[in-house]
């Protein structure tokens, strides 16, 4: 039994940073209605900056959260304004060039963080790497809990922001009805540049959280990629709510799968559990809660 | 107060206006009747400029509407409340409301205007919290007029406000339509009920195939020879 509650434990620390990956993607698609498909690779560049951060400055991979959160928010306005923003005035054969755009954006920072750090495989190694403390005769991964903590406050601020401001009633309501938004005053072009950078500084925040716990090497950023995706098709497209039961079914799946099947179908048990939901449960969690 | 000037209207290459021109009085209630598809709602998309002319001008008090961009025109003071309603279906009564009043002028008075719209229609106020996506369609009417409102506009669009409601809440949006009126608001509304409409209307304009036909004042339209027979079935 106390592995079963150890497993569960594991799985729902590391859902919760899943949940803040998915958040963000859900947005993007939210209001874009495209799949990010370089989610992944903006948290590999967040790592790297935190990686940079530490080895340099010595600064402490939760400070540098502070530094990799705005420093992806204009990566990510950049990349809206400048190369997603152009592609929606193209007419065009095939309407997913923004989603085809993200794939080579993908590469491009794969490569360039190739080109400046090498394959080599980088860690951060803190005070707090590797310490544990227990709690009830189960287990706590000291830097996991930091992580998660930072990620439920994380997502209580979104929600503050999503909730309660102009701005972030601006942005579900252009998701929601963008023409509808539109005639309320909104200006849709300036949502979608915010909603980009907004959802690579949460999906940065991840990364800098992640980076105790994870190897950091140039090609970290497709499987999570894929996570995102997974995560965000388990919440119901365009949830956020959605995507956070997403990331931590995908948190407790994987860490299930680790400990009662192998640790090396890890991955596979999300992935099936992605596709036992296209069958049987299209649209996702939203389906079953409605918001 | 709003002067639309020879305006010519594509969608892609296919022309839907022509030659379109009409003027909307300060105070007035004016009507654009005709039938399905005649370019009602275009007009009301070209004057909130989803959709651009291509050639012709629309005048707003001292503005060129037709060069302002589309989510700049509420702050002039135009709401337009769309057809279908196009309510945020996911979110409360209350932030659709809130929704209507983002910039700044209307935004300062946001409560004031809120308690406002609550009294017109007291019924919002019971399903404040409510998501819109769950209310009835006269409800969802509601809260489309109220949306346009909080904007305190000084003149405000309906399209189709009476698509798809019930006789009896067809009447109690007229009702409400006149009362928005009587509170100062200029208004234009764009309906395929013509009798209706023409009855509470100052002025009307008919439109058929992209092109104004008649004009008159309600009285004279509704007791037109051809808006008889061909609108009225008499």
């Amino acid at each position: 039994m106390t592995v079963f509650f150890q497993t569960l434990v594991s799985g729902i620390l590391i859902g919760g940073i899943y949940a803040l990956i998915g958040m963000g993607m859900t947005l993007i698609m939210g209001v874009m209605g495209i799949i990010n498909l370089a989610h992944g690779q903006l948290m590999m560049v967040a790592m790297y900056i935190t990686f940079v951060a530490y080895t340099f400055f010595h600064l402490d991979p939760y400070l540098s959260l502070f530094v990799a959160m705005p420093c992806l928010f204009f990566l990510g306005v950049a990349i809206q304004k400048f190369l997603l923003n152009p592609l929606m005035e193209v007419e065009t054969i095939i309407p997913q060039n923004q989603v085809l755009m993200t794939v080579g954006i993908a590469i491009v920072l794969t490569e360039i963080a190739r080109f400046i750090f090498s394959s080599t495989y980088r860690s951060v190694t803190t005070s707090y790497t590797g310490k544990v403390f227990f709690l009830g005769g189960i287990s706590f991964n000291v830097a996991m809990t930091v992580a998660f903590l930072f990620a439920v406050t994380l997502t209580i601020v979104l929600f503050w922001f999503l909730l309660k401001t102009d701005l972030g009633r601006s942005i579900r309501a252009t998701a929601q009805d963008k023409e509808a938004a539109i005639l309320m005053g909104v200006n849709s072009r300036r949502i979608t540049i915010i909603t980009y950078g907004l959802g690579a500084a949460l999906v940065a925040s991840a990364g800098s959280l992640l980076i105790p716990i994870f190897y950091l090497f140039p090609d970290i950023g497709r499987p999570f990629t894929t996570k995102a995706f997974v995560i965000t098709i388990l919440g119901g497209m365009g949830s956020t709510v959605g995507a956070i039961f997403g990331g931590l079914t995908l948190g407790i799946a994987e860490s299930m799968g680790a400990t009662y099947i192998g640790m090396s179908y890890k991955e596979m048990v999300g992935l099936i559990i992605f596709l036992l939901v296209l069958i049987f449960l299209p649209g996702g969690l939203k389906r079953l809660t409605k918001v | 107060m709003l002067k639309v000037e020879n305006i010519d209207v594509f969608y892609g290459d296919l022309q839907v206006l022509w030659d379109v021109s009409f003027e909307v009085k300060e105070g007035e209630t004016v009507a654009l009747v005709g039938a399905n598809g005649a370019g009602k709602s275009t007009i009301i998309k070209t004057i909130s400029g989803l959709n651009r002319p291509a050639n012709g001008s629309i005048r707003f008090l001292d503005l060129h509407l037709d060069k302002i961009p589309s989510h700049k025109i509420i702050e002039h003071g135009i709401a337009h409340v769309p057809e279908g309603r196009r309510l945020f279906p996911e979110m409360t009564v209350r932030e659709n409301l809130i929704m209507g009043s983002l910039c700044p002028r209307a935004k300062a008075k946001r409560d004031e205007t809120m308690e406002w719209v609550f009294g017109l229609f007291p019924r919002l106020r019971e399903r404040e919290k409510q998501l819109t996506g769950t209310l009835s369609g006269g409800e969802q009417q509601m809260v489309a007029v109220g949306r346009g409102l909080m904007a305190l506009p000084k003149l405000i669009m309906f399209d189709e406000p009476s698509l798809g409601l019930a006789p009896i809440l067809v009447a109690e949006i007229f009702k409400i339509i006149q009362r928005i009126r009587q509170e100062g608001v200029t208004v234009l509304i764009v309906e395929q009920n013509t009798k209706q409409t023409l009855e509470i209307c100052d002025r009307g304009y008919v439109l058929e195939n992209g092109r104004i036909l008649l004009s008159g004042t309600g009285q004279e339209l509704l007791n037109n020879d051809h808006i008889k027979q061909a609108y009225l079935g008499i």
